[in-house]
């Protein structure tokens, strides 16, 4: 859910794709490198059309093309990911590609903010500085939990954006909730030349479900029947 | 006298030559272009080229990405940082959506001799061959080594290559097919059958002249694919014969000796393993001297042909 407002403005407002046309070469890309929020991209990928809306339910389920964690073979996920902080690399892979091809699509590729512990991140960060990659966006879902509890108390890297400063990409900082800012900061990012971008999006964990909000056992959780009718009530109250 | 060449010299050239005919491709590096001999690519086709400096990990990942937009990657570092360091990458990245990736494991096995062992790897084929997807091919020679090349850019799909760092003898003809998934026949025999890969196809044949004056003969296999292995022509050069040898520079756990004992599990056949005894390198002052150390000698396959006869 922190990452869902974003997926929803790349998706629906940002990027350029069609679920009717998923092999378009022109397409902008977007890999969800912390593959576990995959739940948020497949619900906005059957919204535009990639697969029919009826098979979201049976996701994580046996014979599904809608797996656990993203995998290529369903349509509009763009890379494998699920082992934290590989999506940043193949999203280095497909802007280098871009720039060989004079295509101007763009990457983005959203990661954890746990997922800045895996040291394969800082190598990805370093590429895309070395090789100046102005059409691959990072976007850091900063929800401030990891897997077991509050990164303060588990795993704290300190100041996230002081460090891509250090790398020279180009950051922002967001509400990563606020429809408004993620607009502006996308469209911002257009006009960055000659290195990548960051956009720290400060998001909440849960986000809008009241019983879930910064709730560290929904990292990966399906929900139950009670919890899942007092979920949508609580969407269905949220002001907008 | 034999006529020696160097497989990574062979490997860097027909990279070029192919890159020439197809745009396709693209090359990575991990700071070791001029011992992969990636450097000729570099240098022909610098805008093809990508330098990935010392990290493993993201150059998979990377070329995962490249594949991805339709290039054919040619990723480079010795084998045993192709293999090891990014295995995760390798595992989840290339292999599980069947990318288009060719991991390229240069100065395999103890070939890099002066390094010792960290830069040895003893047990690349044992990875690779648990991974699923995943084609294995391992050239006994230059000529073979070129078309290697030619034949895993036509395949589309994950292929790990290991090279030799030294100079080897060449025994196979330009004119001689290489068929991905196909073992060759070197030399015929009708007592023992030597199932052998890269530097040990040479080490069978000069068993197989040694053997021959003792009266016993030897029919030598070049298993250039280890995974798919072939497995109908396997159980059919193993049938005929009174016992089975694998032969390879690599731990005797999981590389070749594992894969040729799986195919004839189910096979009335006795079968002795020559390799590393499940054992790291170490450094030397020459190649020689850790092929003799390890047993991976001609000497080694004679005595194994002798307790199967006995």
């Amino acid at each position: 859910m922190s990452s869902a407002d974003l997926v929803t403005a790349l998706y629906f407002y940002k990027m350029n794709h069609s679920g009717d046309n998923p092999e378009n070469p022109d397409r902008d890309r977007l890999i969800l490198s912390k593959g576990h929020s995959v739940l948020a991209q497949y619900a906005a990928l059957a919204e535009c059309g990639y697969f029919p809306k009826s098979i979201l339910k049976t996701t994580k389920t046996f014979g599904s093309i809608l797996q656990g964690h993203p995998e290529i073979r369903t349509p509009g996920i763009e890379a494998n990911t699920g082992s934290l902080a590989q999506g940043l690399s193949v999203g280095v892979g497909i802007a280098l590609g871009g720039k060989l091809d004079k295509r101007d699509y763009k990457v983005y590729v959203i990661l954890g903010d746990g997922e800045l512990n895996e040291g394969q991140i800082w190598e990805a960060i370093t590429a895309a500085s070395v090789y100046k990659l102005d059409n691959l966006v990072a976007i850091i879902d900063r929800n401030k939990l990891q897997a077991s509890g509050p990164i303060k108390e588990i795993y704290d890297m300190g100041d996230i954006k002081s460090k891509f400063d250090a790398f020279c990409w180009k950051t922002f900082e967001i509400n990563g909730h606020n429809m408004k800012e993620i607009i502006e900061v996308l469209d911002s990012v257009d006009k960055i030349k000659g290195v990548p971008s960051v956009i720290i999006a400060q998001t909440i964990k849960g986000k809008g479900i009241s019983f879930a909000e910064n709730v560290t056992g929904f990292h990966n959780a399906a929900l139950t029947a009670e919890q899942f009718r007092k979920a949508n009530l609580d969407i269905d109250n949220l002001e907008l | 006298m034999i006529k020696m060449s160097n497989l990574r010299e062979a490997y860097g050239k027909e990279l070029v030559a192919l890159g020439r005919k197809e745009e396709r491709i693209v090359v990575l590096d991990a700071d070791l272009r001029g011992s992969t001999m990636s450097c000729y690519f570099a240098k022909e086709f610098p805008e093809r080229f990508f330098e990935m400096g010392i990290a493993e990990q993201n150059m998979i990942s990377t070329a995962a990405g490249l594949s991805l937009v339709g290039k054919i990657p040619f990723v480079n570092t010795f084998a045993v940082f192709a293999t090891g360091r990014p295995y995760d990458q390798i595992r989840q990245g290339v292999a599980l959506p069947k990318l288009n990736v060719k991991i390229v494991g240069s100065s395999c096995g103890l070939s890099d001799y002066g390094d010792g062992a960290t830069h040895q790897s003893v047990e690349d084929i044992a990875t690779m061959r648990s991974i699923p997807n995943m084609v294995i091919i391992s050239p006994v020679d230059a000529v073979e080594m070129k078309k290697v090349v030619r034949a895993v850019v036509e395949y589309q799909g994950p292929v790990y290559i290991r090279i030799n760092r030294n100079d080897l003898p060449i025994l196979t003809d330009e004119d001689e097919s290489f068929k991905i998934g196909k073992i060759n026949k070197i030399a015929d025999g009708k007592d023992i059958t030597v199932f052998a890969t890269g530097f040990m196809v040479y080490q069978a044949l000069q068993a197989r002249a040694i053997l021959q004056d003792k009266g016993i003969s030897v029919r030598v296999i070049n298993v250039s694919t280890i995974k798919p292995i072939d497995v109908d022509k396997v159980k059919e050069y193993a049938k005929d014969v009174k016992g089975v040898i694998t032969a390879e520079e690599h731990t005797i756990i999981g590389g070749l000796g594992g894969a040729i004992c799986e195919v004839l599990s189910d096979e009335l056949v006795k079968i002795k393993r020559v390799g590393i005894d499940d054992k790291f390198g170490q450094s030397a002052s020459n190649y020689e001297e850790l092929i003799n150390y390890y047993g991976l000698t001609p000497q080694a396959i004679i005595e194994k042909a002798e307790e199967l006869l006995n």
